[in-house]
């Protein structure tokens, strides 16, 4: 046996092997849903899906799943996270990527990186005793401090690592030609950031944006821990329509890991139709990046 | 025989009803391999700490018992006694009329009773309430204070989730045919539950004697503060039995285990765990 059919061999066989890899969580995935969605199907030949989508009453006892508060808790929290947390993961990836000197960015990315691998757990611990107590704080009749807002804050600090980090990459990777070029012409270093780096550096930005989401609409314990729980469709409380964010709700997630150890038959079932939902959101979040992403090679 | 006739039941509960028993999977006292007994018991949270102290006690008297203690809700616990996937369903609440029907062949073994304390916020001014008062506030109906002799200030509900023993047990004692306010603040654990009482100014809830401790204010119900002495003498009204239940009479190991229980000694570990003694 010569050496290059030995290689020609072990050339096939590492092929196989990663080939192999790469189809397993193709196929974990697809049967993740297969099971998700055979185990939901019950819930949605019983309930019927579009009384599951847009019915507001959640008392299983009663044999009503309506999970549309779930939804919209779902939902305005992720919209909360992401206005505040988009503006400062932002304004970190600008200034590490155009500002800061090298030794400051060697002690910030580090500590954000640390952000990243704090446990949710930790982070639902820390809003439920100094941020829920904060936003007790607002006056507004029946503001308990659990609720959205709480939520919000600490879902913006969980998906701030995701967004910045990515971003931040995303702008280092505008070619040095254009800062040259722009900063030649005259501009100031804020409008050469803000009129030709943040424009051309765009799609990377919004794919960051959205992984950040797909990241926010999956987290759990966090959320259980601090908005609340209670199955209402989020209402402004005062006049103002921004004190919607000082409702309790409940969000998809946290629906089924608060009753999945208690739920039988047709309940357990739409729990696992709330899983279902879920999933979809987070497939159509996460394809629309990738769509994004393409879409931003191209040009 | 004794196989025998425990398969007549079986069938006659197929027949009369289709869902409750499955045949074939042993008998009510528990399965027996290679001079082991192995006794399995699954259900309310509520009860398994306690489940898990008394088999421990049990199997250092009777080695050759092993029983195996698993968690999973009072529903589940009653479910599997019925479909006969476990020897014993813990159950920490009353067995529903629906559940009795669904298999007429559970037996309920009361082990033990627990009450149920109403808390506040400990800078709350207001020292008991009555039935309908908590009925009022957590079904939503009073929302102040100052409507049941406090100062005046919103009241904030927190509750079980859907599902816990707890909650229903609450629901069956105090609530009647009322729900409990949607706009609850809901928590998934007793331990949660405290936690969001003893922080949230204004804020009541109801949690197990167990989980009784100085960072929440328990109310008295018609005068009657929440302590084991008054469930025993009848003046707490909000007292729930924690059950075990077997499908049909239990025979063997499983009938020894639970008159173990119900003796002496069981109570007597009962009693040290703050739960009440029948």
């Amino acid at each position: 046996m010569t050496s290059g059919t030995r290689r020609t061999g072990l050339e096939k066989t590492m092929k196989t092997i990663l080939l192999v890899s790469a189809l397993a969580s193709l196929l974990i995935v697809l049967l993740i849903f297969i099971f998700t969605m055979k185990e939901a199907m019950p819930a949605f030949r019983e309930l019927g899906v579009w009384k599951m989508l847009s019915g507001t009453t959640w008392r299983p006892g009663n044999g009503e799943f309506g999970i549309l508060a779930m939804i919209a808790g779902s939902g305005l929290v992720t919209l909360g996270a992401v206005l505040i947390g988009v503006p400062l993961a932002l304004g970190t990836a600008i200034f590490l990527s155009e500002i800061a000197p090298g030794w400051i960015v060697k002690i910030v990315r580090p500590s954000i990186e640390l952000l990243a691998g704090i446990p949710s757990v930790v982070y639902g611990l820390f809003g439920m005793v100094v941020l829920v107590p904060l936003v007790r704080e607002i006056p507004a009749p029946g503001n308990a401090g659990f609720g959205l807002l709480a939520a919000s804050i600490v879902l913006a600090v969980m998906v701030l690592p995701t967004i910045a980090n990515i971003s931040e990459f995303a702008i280092r990777s505008v070619p040095r030609g254009y800062r040259e070029g722009s900063l030649a012409l005259g501009a100031t270093k804020w409008e050469t950031i803000s009129r030709v780096l943040i424009p051309a550096a765009r799609p990377g930005i919004i794919s960051a944006v959205v992984l950040g989401l797909g990241r926010a609409l999956g987290e759990t314990i966090a959320m259980i821990m601090v908005i609340g729980n209670s199955v209402v469709l989020p209402a402004a409380l005062t006049g103002n329509p921004l004190s919607i964010f000082l409702s309790r709700a409940r969000t998809l997630t946290g629906n089924i890991a608060v009753e999945i150890s208690y739920a039988t038959g047709v309940h357990e079932s739409a729990l696992f139709a709330t899983g279902v939902v879920l999933f979809i959101l987070i497939m159509l979040v996460n394809s629309s990046a990738g769509f994004l992403l393409r879409r931003g090679a191209r040009r | 025989m004794k196989r025998n006739t425990t398969t007549m039941i079986f069938l006659a509960g197929l027949t009369l009803l289709g869902a409750c028993g499955e045949p074939g999977d042993g008998t009510t006292a528990g399965t027996e391999s290679s001079g082991i007994v192995e006794i399995s018991v699954v259900g309310s949270t509520t009860v398994q700490p306690l489940a898990e102290l008394l088999s421990e006690a049990y199997e250092a008297i009777d080695p050759n018992v092993r029983v195996t203690v698993s968690g999973g809700g009072s529903s589940v616990g009653v479910k599997s006694a019925a479909e006969h996937t476990a020897d014993i369903g813990m159950a920490s609440r009353e067995i529903k009329e629906s559940e009795i029907q669904d298999c007429p062949e559970i037996v309920i073994h009361t082990i033990a009773r627990d009450g149920i304390a109403i808390v506040a916020n400990p800078d709350i001014d207001v020292d008991g309430i009555t039935m309908e008062q908590a009925r009022g506030i957590f079904s939503g109906e009073i929302t102040d204070w100052s409507e049941v002799g406090g100062t005046a200030g919103t009241i904030t509900v927190a509750a079980r989730e859907e599902g816990s023993g707890t909650r229903s047990a609450f629901e069956d004692l105090v609530m009647d045919d009322a729900l409990i306010t949607e706009m609850a603040i809901l928590q998934p654990s007793n331990g949660a539950i405290r936690t969001t009482v003893a922080t949230t100014p204004g804020c009541i809830a109801f949690l197990s004697f167990g989980y009784l401790d100085s960072s929440t204010k328990p109310m008295a119900v018609h005068g009657a503060l929440p302590t084991a002495e008054n469930v025993s003498t009848g003046s707490y009204p909000v007292v729930r039995p924690l059950n075990m239940v077997t499908y049909g009479e239990p025979t063997g190991a499983v009938a020894e285990w639970l008159e173990f229980i119900t003796g002496e000694d069981g109570q007597a570990i009962v009693a040290a765990e703050g739960y009440i003694p029948i």
